[in-house]
């Protein structure tokens, strides 16, 4: 369990609490020359203590900024505590940042320290020195290809270490700290407009580590893995702001390319993993299942069949026949149990998704192979936690109820408010943008569009600049269904009408490597996608894909109306190179209407085809015109389940 | 590791006047030529110049009819190769030479075969000097390992990684033997410009930071004079050129043996 924090309200004096309470545990464990090194609570405690004597030495003090750059190390992390114990604000960047990126925090938080990896990083700060005249001092942890470096600027974090220590100053200096203080500052990415640096305290971090923690009942004894850079505030709650409230031990990899072999070594039993990270997860799996003998397969297919069936309730606790038990467990004797073990999940007893909208297939894989995988949502604003979906409430398409603490509302925008203990104090030098984030009243406006489904879980479905309304008042998120539509794996692409409209029409692209292979099984023959998408066969493929969303969009009380009536499928696939998509693959939603005109106008005005001709621009440079009918069809819509249960 | 910092020193290795010929083939003629300490010494030709010859006479493969090669304070008609080894020369080859059923670690271990002092029967059960000793050189090895950034595959099978990790795998090896003097024939053959770059700055980091001295063949021009402190240049198995890389540029006859002049012309 979480420990009681008390006075402990700095993670300095969390950190010294743990080294005498559980001196002898692990804290970090760093797999180096091919052997996991531990530091134990009480080496971490001492190398901190080094450091921080260190750094004072150097002359760092008190409400200055540290910059730290490097992939999770144990002794990055150790730099962070060891700032916070002088009361110094640690600021993590991207390790994978180009210099020029790194520029602007160094210049607005005007660093002049900072503590890096190696040559990558020393390289990179060397070279944005003239516009960062603040920086002063740059501490390489791994000396190589460092030794002819002259700079007056470069040392080693060696020669902090080696600096005396003088206890009864340095434990003056953490007890000074406060909770109020601010304890780490992290830059957003910065999507809109330039990056904004969020003020974080120790009590916030550590209140929203400890909700979680309890929550969760994570222990000393609960082991995660810390892959994803330290500079995003999510990786950084699950590697340092929670095991310095519970004492738990992380594990930092020996390098990128290792993780999932590392994985499986540790054996982690607290996991965390964006969705891109489990969908790569499965693909492997799935290629491997593909080369695997033919009875494996079978195998393979058959129980994952049926785990797809029983997995996900067994997990929840909900009722399951004994025959299906057996059944199930004979499964985990021969399909799931190996599979979580090359996942390296056999011990995982908590796992979060966050991040972006996960496929319910793929949400489901896991689960039903007996991982504990939810949902939460959250930001750098807000520490992280704002919901998590509680064990036995768990479902592909929402966040989950608010955490202890945390009070929601939403506007009549729809827009997601948030009061949270956990909230920022501040964007960095930048008023304008906290009043604007943070109303009078303490109300964190998230950006995000949703509202609460029956059970009183959060679903987040769009962003509130993007949502729009039907013409008949309802909600209209058209990420939202395009979302659910990709999760097929035959649509690649969608874009959904319905603003100010009485009804919902899309655009579709197919998947051309799904439907290709789709096609060469059925022995149908084909020249290209403008081809396929001319097929009957195809749109019947695309028609029962929209169908399922729209039967699926009947059961939820808000979406009912936002199911697809029409469709078509374009003739060519949607590009960047002219404008459709941004390079990101987003959907350019506006450029889009006003390019195909037509096509929407047909769409709604009931034609059954539609006659296109477009300027092709071939990759060679040419151009030249395309001119074809398009269908249009139909989807079946499904009464909505409201009216049902009213019924 | 010993963190010799990189300054070309004294002449460690020289060839002098040494000839090889099998049969008819008269692959080098009397050819003489010095490698420094520390220094990166590259040995360029057209093919069937006898660059590979070369390497293999330095470290005792092949057996000149004539000549001496001298290394440090030694004097040698010939060389043979494990006693090549012995005194710190190693080298990878043209033709990957690992072997290709066992894994990276383990091709790598093969590497530290001449420092191992425990017999057979001590290895083969176990006993205690037998046990740290394999504990010390597998940290040497992951040294290397760590160096090198192959981490990720020291359990694979060398037979399934793509070429230019096997390359680098054998460098591996080579720097397991902790060489004074390493011989590399085309490290860099085969691989696409990525690879290139990658096997560059490990050659440099080699030879920054274990201060070993090299001696490379390579095609890649561009490479050669990147790297190289000094080039020899043979052509028809004679030495036609000699000297840094600005020089060797220049150099008529250097030119004239890579634009393929007419024989009559240069003779």
């Amino acid at each position: 369990m979480a420990i009681d924090i008390g006075t402990l309200d700095t993670f300095p004096k969390l950190l010294m609490h743990h080294a005498r309470e559980r001196g002898g545990k692990p804290a970090i464990r760093e797999k180096d020359l091919g052997i996991w090194q531990t530091w134990t609570w009480s080496r971490f405690a001492e190398e901190v203590r080094s450091l921080a004597c260190g750094l004072a030495a150097q002359g760092l003090k008190r409400g200055e900024h540290i910059a730290l750059v490097g992939d999770n190390r144990p002794r990055i992390y150790a730099a962070m505590c060891a700032a916070q114990c002088l009361g110094a604000i640690p600021v993590p960047l991207y390790q994978d940042a180009v210099a020029a990126e790194m520029a602007y925090p160094i210049q607005n938080a005007q660093i002049a320290y900072a503590v890096v990896e190696d040559q990558e990083q020393v390289d990179k700060l060397l070279e944005i020195l003239p516009q960062c005249p603040t920086l002063k001092h740059i501490y390489y942890d791994d000396p190589r290809g460092l030794r002819h470096y002259a700079q007056p600027e470069v040392a080693s974090y060696e020669s902090l270490i080696q600096a005396k220590v003088d206890a009864a100053a340095l434990d003056g200096e953490i007890a000074k700290g406060h909770g109020s203080d601010t304890a780490a500052m992290f830059f957003t990415s910065g999507t809109t407009g330039t990056a904004k640096g969020v003020v974080l305290t120790h009590m916030a971090l550590i209140d929203r580590a400890k909700a979680a923690a309890e929550m969760e009942g994570l222990g000393d004894d609960d082991v995660a893995l810390a892959y994803l850079p330290p500079a995003w505030i999510g990786q950084n709650i699950f590697s340092y702001a929670q095991p310095f409230v519970t004492g738990y031990c992380i594990c930092c990899p020996e390098s990128s390319e290792t993780v999932m072999m590392d994985m499986r070594e540790v054996g982690p039993t607290y996991y965390f993993a964006p969705p891109r990270v489990l969908e790569a997860l499965l693909t492997q799996v799935s290629i491997r299942m593909e080369d695997a003998a033919a009875p494996k397969r079978w195998l393979y297919r058959r129980f994952m069949h049926f785990a797809n069936r029983v997995g996900g309730a067994l997990l929840d606790g909900r009722p399951v026949s004994v025959a299906d038990r057996l059944l199930y467990s004979v499964g985990d004797i021969l399909v799931y149990g190996p599979l979580r073990n090359v996942l390296g999940m056999s011990r995982v007893r908590v796992a979060y998704t966050a991040g972006e909208a996960i496929g319910p297939d793929l949400f489901k894989f896991y689960r039903s192979l007996g991982i504990n995988l939810k949902q939460l949502y959250g930001s750098t604003e807000t520490s992280v936690f704002v919901c998590i979906q509680p064990d036995g409430e768990v479902k592909a398409d929402t966040v989950g109820p608010a955490v202890a603490g945390v009070e929601l509302r939403f506007t009549p925008e729809r827009e997601l408010l948030i009061r949270s203990p956990g909230l920022f104090k501040e964007y960095y030098k930048n008023p304008q943008a906290t009043a604007e984030a943070k109303d009078a009243e303490g109300w964190f406006h998230t950006g995000d569009a949703g509202y609460f489904d029956a059970d009183g879980h959060v679903k987040i479905i769009d962003r509130v600049r993007d949502v729009g309304k039907l013409a008949d008042g309802t909600l209209f998120a058209p990420k939202y269904l395009e979302n659910k539509l990709k999760f097929f794996p035959y649509i690649r692409e969608a874009v959904c009408f319905g603003h100010e409209r009485d009804r919902v029409c899309a655009f579709i692209n197919f998947d051309i490597d799904a439907v290709a292979n789709w096609a060469e099984k059925r022995n149908m023959p084909y020249a290209g996608y403008t081809d396929l998408a001319s097929r009957d066969e195809v749109y019947d493929l695309v028609r029962e894909c929209i169908e399922r969303v729209n039967a699926d969009l009947a059961q939820d009380s808000e979406l009912a109306n936002s199911q697809i009536h029409r469709f078509l499928i374009l003739h060519k696939e949607l590009d960047a190179d002219d404008g459709e998509l941004t390079r990101t693959r987003k959907v350019r939603r506006r450029h889009i209407a006003e390019r195909y005109e037509p096509l929407v106008r047909a769409l709604y005005d009931g034609s059954g085809t539609v006659h296109v001709e477009a300027q092709v621009k071939y990759e060679d440079g040419r151009s030249g015109t395309f001119s074809s009918d398009l269908k249009i069809r139909d989807a079946k819509t499904f009464a909505a389940a409201a009216a049902k249960r009213a019924a | 590791m010993s963190g010799a910092a990189r300054r070309v020193g004294e002449v460690v290795l020289s060839v002098q006047e040494v000839s090889l010929s099998f049969g008819g083939v008269r692959a080098l003629q009397g050819v003489s030529f010095d490698v420094r300490e520390h220094e990166v010494r590259a040995i360029i030709g057209p093919n069937g110049a006898g660059k590979s010859s070369m390497l293999n006479v330095i470290n005792g493969v092949y057996h000149p009819q004539q000549g001496k090669i001298r290394f440090r304070e030694r004097e040698f008609q010939d060389m043979d190769s494990r006693q090549a080894a012995s005194l710190g020369i190693a080298r990878t080859f043209q033709n990957i030479a690992l072997f290709k059923g066992m894994s990276v670690l383990d091709n790598i271990m093969t590497g530290r075969n001449l420092k191992m002092r425990c017999g057979f029967l001590q290895q083969a059960l176990w006993l205690g000097p037998a046990k740290r000793e394999e504990l010390q050189h597998r940290r040497a090895v992951e040294e290397i390992i760590d160096f090198l950034e192959i981490q990720h595959i020291r359990r694979t099978p060398v037979g399934r990684l793509p070429y230019g990790l096997q390359k680098r795998v054998e460098l591996g090896r080579a720097l397991a033997a902790e060489p004074a003097l390493l011989l590399l024939d085309e490290p860099m053959a085969g691989m696409n410009l990525e690879e290139k770059q990658d096997m560059c700055r490990f050659i440099l980091d080699v030879n920054d930071h274990y201060g070993t001295t090299l001696v490379l063949i390579e095609h890649d021009m561009g490479v050669v004079m990147d790297i190289s402190d000094r080039v020899v240049v043979l052509d028809y198995g004679r030495k036609i050129a000699d000297g840094v890389p600005e020089e060797i540029k220049r150099d008529q006859k250097v030119i004239d043996a890579y634009l393929g002049v007419a024989r009559e012309a240069v003779n």
